[in-house]
């Protein structure tokens, strides 16, 4: 795997990186994608994929409001709150 | 009287039922283990102001006639359970400081059945790892130490590492963990205890920190599978809350310790028998499986032709999910904040300190695999095999009831081993890890020590929804085992007094 893919994937994870980090994650990585690759040597034509093991339906339930005015507890780990909002760096100029 | 910390969780109930003892005192005689065995750092946070209130609530409830289930017993929490009010970090800076506002549905269900918490038990950082040395609180100790004389400190286990090594010491009657790839069994293994993982559905994730989803499920440790399955039937359940809890009856999980395997068929998977594989392993497969032929069950073979891909379908589907869990952590909400010039930067700098070098690592393999150009080839594939290798499962269940395996390749290893090479490392959930993949309950008893002292021990695998044929067949391998060894660290003690 090059640095530019890593590079590409650290800004995707919204990860900061410097140069030495990125080489260290590059190897790592490298190792990894290259041990999975024995899964091409599987078979799975007609496969299909399995994503829920639990043969569960997903329910469905009326829609209507069953929680809610919690707004204090939902502020309450915030780093920063203010007049009851989410304090985030400026966004539009 | 015996000495409160080494009662299993059942006596303990009894006694406390009894009126042998108060809630107050054996709660009080936990938190003075748990000072006198910090050097282990299994608990992140220890709490023991609401264990006291617990205690003394329960004691009331109990003169009151309204005894619940564990009522009285304390027992310890893997800090992956959000619990109102109380810090709920999973190992990680990113949620240093974070107290929920809520409680998670296991916990409330043990809290609401009588439970006491003592506190919040170590563990790798959002449960990545199999030696709990991942963790931004610090590496566990495991209370067993090899009887060479090296004196070098082990490993737990991981993830679960604290609630392993805290029921292990006497710290706590049993704990409750998660396992996503191994993380009970493969700690249980280690510490010589007993660890459930049941059916993926059973126990509701609500309020579960969460790694991958679809291979995350709750569990229980206890130091014999009958405390074990108490406190398994306490946390499982129907909740509305988690979209894959199954709406089934909990069985009373304990009472099939007793049930016996006469009749039984006990599948032997010829694929865990790797090149390799260690001659004390091996014989401890052995000597499990004549056990079981002893006590009148019947042996079968059977194969599991894809079990070698269950670690590279794993390290897809894992850091995949992940890698989608943890976007949620981006300074905003909870947790931990850097500021930088921008909303980016901010995020990629809050990201950066938060997280720590395995979890970067697995959020990266994750992005990577779910990226543009790469999602068909790794992540459709990985689920592709999946379905083949729950399909073995289930060809090997039309002819045997339970499957036996060790549960780990190798004892405990020695903090700092297996660091360097990632996949060295995930080796140690080679047994372990297409139980997850197929959502199928299992289990670790601790059935022998090896040359150098320490536990080993036999996983056992049942069909969807059938944990009580898996605690038949640990309960007759308890039975014997007579797994009665103690850890190094409280046999020091008892020669220190």
């Amino acid at each position: 795997m090059d640095l530019k893919t890593v590079k590409k994937v650290a800004t995707l994870a919204r990860l900061e990186m410097n140069d030495k980090e990125l080489e260290a994650v590059r190897a790592k990585l490298g190792n990894i994608m290259k041990f999975v690759e024995q899964l091409g040597e599987v078979n799975t034509d007609k496969v299909e994929p399995l994503a829920n093991v639990v043969d569960i339906k997903l329910r469905l339930r009326e829609d209507e409001v069953t929680d809610g005015g919690i707004q204090a507890k939902i502020l309450a780990n915030a780093p920063e709150a203010t007049a009851g909002f989410f304090v985030v760096p400026k966004v539009v100029e | 009287m015996t000495n409160l910390t080494d009662l299993s969780l059942a006596d303990a109930v009894k006694g406390l039922e009894k009126k042998e003892f108060s809630s107050v005192e054996i709660t009080k005689a936990h938190l003075k283990a748990m000072e006198e065995h910090r050097h282990l750092n299994a608990f992140i946070v220890e709490t023991p102001d609401v264990a006291l209130k617990q205690a003394v609530e329960s004691d009331k409830r109990r003169a009151s006639g309204k005894a619940g289930l564990l009522e009285g017993a304390p027992i310890g929490v893997k800090d992956l359970f959000c619990t109102t009010g109380v810090q709920t970090t999973a190992a990680s800076n990113i949620l240093r400081g974070f107290k929920p506002e809520y409680e998670s549905t296991v916990t409330g269900k043990l809290f609401g059945d009588g439970a006491v918490m003592l506190g919040k038990l170590n563990l790798d950082e959002f449960a990545m790892g199999s030696s709990n040395t991942t963790s931004a609180f610090g590496n566990v100790i495991s209370p067993w130490k090899r009887n060479d004389a090296s004196n070098a400190d082990l490993t737990p286990g991981g993830s679960s590492g604290g609630s392993a090594a805290a029921v292990s010491a006497r710290l706590c009657l049993a704990a409750t963990g998660t396992d996503t790839g191994g993380s009970i069994r493969q700690p249980a293994a280690f510490c010589g205890i007993a660890g459930i993982k049941p059916t993926y559905g059973r126990c509701s994730r609500w309020g579960i920190v969460a790694f991958a989803s679809s291979l995350d499920q709750a569990g229980a440790f206890g130091r014999n599978l009958e405390d074990a399955s108490m406190l398994l039937r306490s946390m499982s359940g129907f909740d509305p809350k988690d979209s894959t809890s199954a709406d089934k009856p909990v069985p009373d999980f304990a009472a099939a310790v007793k049930g016996g395997v006469k009749g039984l068929k006990v599948g032997i998977p010829k694929e865990y028998r790797p090149d390799g594989l260690d001659p004390e392993i091996e014989k401890l497969w052995d000597d499990g499986i004549n056990w079981l032929k002893a006590e009148g069950a019947e042996i079968v073979n059977v194969t599991l032709p894809h079990t070698k891909y269950g670690l590279p379908v794993y390290y897809i589907i894992a850091p995949a999910e992940c890698s989608s869990n943890l976007a949620r952590y981006d300074g905003v909400r909870y947790g931990l904040r850097v500021d930088g010039k921008d909303l980016s930067e901010t995020y990629e700098k809050t990201r950066a300190a938060g997280f720590g070098d395995e979890v970067k690592r697995r959020i990266m393999v994750g992005t990577y695999v779910l990226s543009a150009g790469y999602y068909d080839a790794y992540y459709i594939k990985a689920q592709k095999v999946r379905r083949l290798i729950l399909n073995d499962f289930l060809e090997a269940y039309k002819k045997c009831d339970v499957i036996i395996t060790p549960s780990t390749p190798s004892a405990a290893f020695a903090i700092g081993e297996n660091e360097d090479d990632p996949i060295k490392m995930y080796l140690n959930d080679i047994f372990t890890v297409t139980i997850n993949l197929a959502g199928l309950p299992g289990l670790s008893v601790p059935a022998a020590l090896n040359k150098q002292g320490l536990p080993l021990g036999l996983q056992l695998i049942g069909r969807p929804w059938d944990e009580e044929t898996i605690i038949r067949a640990g309960g007759a391998i308890e039975r014997a085992a007579n797994f009665t060894a103690i850890p190094s660290l409280l046999n020091l003690k008892k020669k220190a007094a």
